[in-house]
């Protein structure tokens, strides 16, 4: 065991924090050695945080830079990684769009990158509210993606990641999401794992060769990114890392199983997890914090006698199609819920979008409701989502959508305006 | 001053580390100045190389000209993606003391675009927090990659396709903002004194935190001129006192030999003997021409105040 390996300490211990802080825990139980970061609200105190850390010696051996924009933070971190150390970044809405560029080059470099995204809406007008258009919007750029309900998800999903990132396999960077303010600066119980459970759990830090395809060694010079020609490997390198998307999916379930095994915490399959779905006829996917609030109007709905159901949308990319296909022949009405935007899109929501091309061609599916609602951080109050359960159970039961859809798309709480 | 003998008696400067079969042009400038920064820094040193002709000369995939890690960025990444790599070694020396990881150097070897435009940010970014990188903004005057294109180091009076009458504007100072950052080493070269390239980058090798270099690059198809003329004009360049050579360590300015006599305006060789060599600047009014040699009298007198300060 090297210098490093004894010099984390940490015992298990539950502490009420921020979801923000419980990113960086789980970046510290995960022995990230290169930290490069650059505050934006709502995820400041992620970056605080870590600055704690490193500066008062309880992660031995990280380096923190204090980059000048979020351009730099994801170029130091492609540089970082290149040499093949485990990184962590964390950024928001306006910031995250500044790290586009970087973001295909993490890709492209095919580079195991972890980010938390504390997600806020797009501006303008200026918003720092809950709003998944940010991490949605990077859809793209061949990152993976997956959005936590609470705070202890945010810590859990952390390390989770490292663990698919960085199979060699897969070899991609990859967004944690969760909301921003509603999930970042409200503090709950978060179970700070012990040291050496993580270490057991995770793989090890990259060895001294580094990653298998990618190093700055100069043992053995090589020259990356080079510019190819159309006739060139260019298709097929952009063919593998979508295979390696796909072949992520079992890896994410793996994941998921191996984690609740060691920490005993269940996660679904690892892509979505499902909430009194057995017997249900009408069912709502959501993602990110309202799902958690979900579960308790299916509570309170099914008290009525009505039987509902609820799948939280764990992973964004890759898409689970096979979940989404299995859940839309097991019930008759589907509703989709998206804290996000897509504009121009066939439903005006990014995920409800997918949802209607994952099950096309698919015989005997749910009738799908795309909703729109709690975007900006807009309260969505758990009346408000009763209600939204209700609508799914009256178009099951009249067979008819509701009248006032926008497009096709029930906007749900929004404001009468002329 | 270092001599060809003790350059030649340095084992790694005599090797090539930039090999040949690269596809620089003809009379490339900035050929001469990798090679011979790689000579002073050898194969401990991984590059970082943001969008410029270099990541094209380079080798085309699957050709390969450099002898140690390279890496292409993204074009305003060079100085955090340099960073990002240098505190990564940092790390890994951590873990594995006593190897080649805490000997490395991280060099950025950027064009003039990369670094006055759109890399500024960074390089800025990484000067203030003086990280362990070597930065070397090579400087052919103008977007050669892209077909001549006017960046803001292109000087006044030079035609570019996107100043077809000549730019207005004068060329961006960029080793003075770098040194108002205050980072231990700040230095000019011209491709002509390749021993001062050497002497330059050995001594920056062995300074911790944020190296700056800046290199004048002569661009046979950019600035129109033979290709033979490659040395001849960053010669002129000297002589005529539009590139001085100096350096700045610790904030103490020291001028190089070709360029302390400068400081006398009547040492200075006439403008226009480089000027005439170059058909960028066939069109040059004489009005241009004046505000150029002004331009060029203001600069040293900038220089000749430092000295003076220092004296004192």
């Amino acid at each position: 065991m090297s210098k490093a390996r004894k010099d984390f300490t940490q015992e298990q211990e539950t502490k009420i924090i921020k979801g923000n802080v419980s990113a960086a825990y789980a970046a510290k139980s995960a022995r990230v050695q290169v930290i490069g970061a650059y505050p934006i609200t709502p995820q400041t105190t992620v970056v605080e945080k870590l600055s704690e850390f490193v500066d008062s010696g309880s992660m031995p051996g990280t380096q923190y830079i204090k980059v000048e924009s979020e351009h730099s933070a994801m170029a130091s971190m492609v540089g970082a990684s290149m040499t093949g150390t485990r990184t962590f970044t964390a950024t928001s809405g306006q910031g995250l769009f500044y790290m586009n560029e970087m973001l295909h080059w993490a890709t492209g470099t095919r580079l195991p990158i972890v980010t938390a995204i504390a997600s806020r809406g797009p501006a303008p007008p200026w918003n720092i509210w809950a709003d998944f258009t940010d991490v949605i919007s990077q859809r793209d750029t061949g990152w993976m993606c997956s959005f936590c309900a609470t705070h202890q998800e945010i810590y859990d999903e952390i390390l989770m990641s490292y663990k698919v990132c960085e199979d060699y396999e897969i070899l991609l960077p990859k967004f944690v999401a969760y909301g921003g303010f509603i999930l970042s600066h409200t503090s709950k119980p978060v179970i700070i794992e012990d040291q050496e459970a993580v270490d057991n759990y995770l793989p090890p830090l990259p060895d001294e060769k580094g990653w298998p395809h990618i190093f700055m060694d100069p043992e053995r010079p090589m020259m990356f990114g080079n510019l190819i020609m159309p006739s060139g490997f260019y298709s097929e390198f952009r063919l593998k890392i979508h295979d390696a998307h796909m072949k992520a999916k079992e890896k994410i379930k793996n994941a998921a199983k191996e984690f609740e095994k060691s920490f005993g915490r269940n996660y679904g399959n690892g892509l979505t997890q499902q909430y009194k779905m057995n017997d249900a006829e009408v069912g709502m996917l959501i993602y990110g914090d309202l799902a958690l609030q979900m579960e308790e109007a299916v509570d309170l709905v099914r008290e009525e006698g009505y039987k509902v159901g609820m799948v939280k949308l764990r992973y964004f990319r890759p898409f689970p199609v096979e979940d989404i296909i299995n859940i839309a022949k097991s019930v008759k009405v589907l509703g989709v819920m998206d804290r996000a935007t897509a504009f121009g899109s066939p439903t005006g929501g990014p995920v409800s979008s997918e949802v209607k091309t994952a099950i096309e061609g698919v015989e005997k599916t749910a009738k799908i409701l795309p909703m729109i609602g709690g975007l900006g951080g807009r309260e969505v109050t758990l009346e408000q989502q009763t209600e939204q359960l209700k609508i799914l159970i009256k178009m099951n039961e009249t067979g008819d959508a509701p009248g006032d859809l926008f497009h096709g798309t029930l906007w749900h709480g929004k404001l009468e305006v002329e | 001053m270092v001599t060809i003998k003790q350059a030649l008696d340095d084992e790694i400067a005599c090797k090539e580390w930039f090999l040949p079969g690269n596809s620089c042009c003809a009379g490339c400038g900035l050929e001469i100045a990798l090679r011979w920064a790689m000579k002073a820094l050898g194969p401990n040193t991984a590059l970082v190389t943001p969008a410029s002709c270099l990541n094209v000369v380079i080798g085309l995939w699957p050709k390969t000209a450099p002898n140690f890690p390279f890496t292409n960025m993204a074009f305003a990444a060079g100085a955090s993606a340099a960073t990002g790599i240098s505190e990564a070694y940092k790390a890994k020396a951590y873990r594995f003391p006593g190897k080649v990881w805490e000997k490395m150097t991280t060099l950025v070897f950027a064009g003039d675009g990369g670094t006055t435009d759109i890399g500024i940010q960074a390089l800025s970014g990484a000067a203030e927090r003086n990280s362990n990188i070597i930065y070397t903004c090579y400087d052919n005057e103008a977007y050669m990659n892209t077909g001549i294109q006017r960046s803001s180091s292109t000087p006044h009076g030079a035609k570019t396709t996107t100043t077809v009458f000549g730019k207005e504007r004068f060329k961006k100072n960029l080793p003075a903002i770098l040194a108002a950052h205050e980072i231990p080493y700040v230095a000019t070269c011209s491709i002509s004194e390749p021993l001062d390239i050497y002497e330059k980058y050995k001594k920056a090798k062995d300074i911790e935190g944020c190296k700056y270099i800046h290199i004048l690059a002569p661009c046979p198809p950019g600035w129109n001129y033979p290709s033979e003329d490659t040395v001849e004009l960053a010669r002129l360049a000297v002589k005529t006192g539009v590139w001085p050579l100096y350096e700045i360590e610790n904030g103490i300015l020291t001028l190089h030999k070709k360029s302390k006599s400068l400081v006398d305006p009547s040492k200075r060789a006439p403008l226009v003997d480089y000027l005439s060599r170059q058909k960028r600047f066939s069109n040059i009014s004489e009005q241009a021409l004046i505000k150029l040699q002004e331009r060029i009298a203001h600069d040293w007198d900038n220089i000749k105040a430092k000295l003076r300060a220092q004296e004192k």
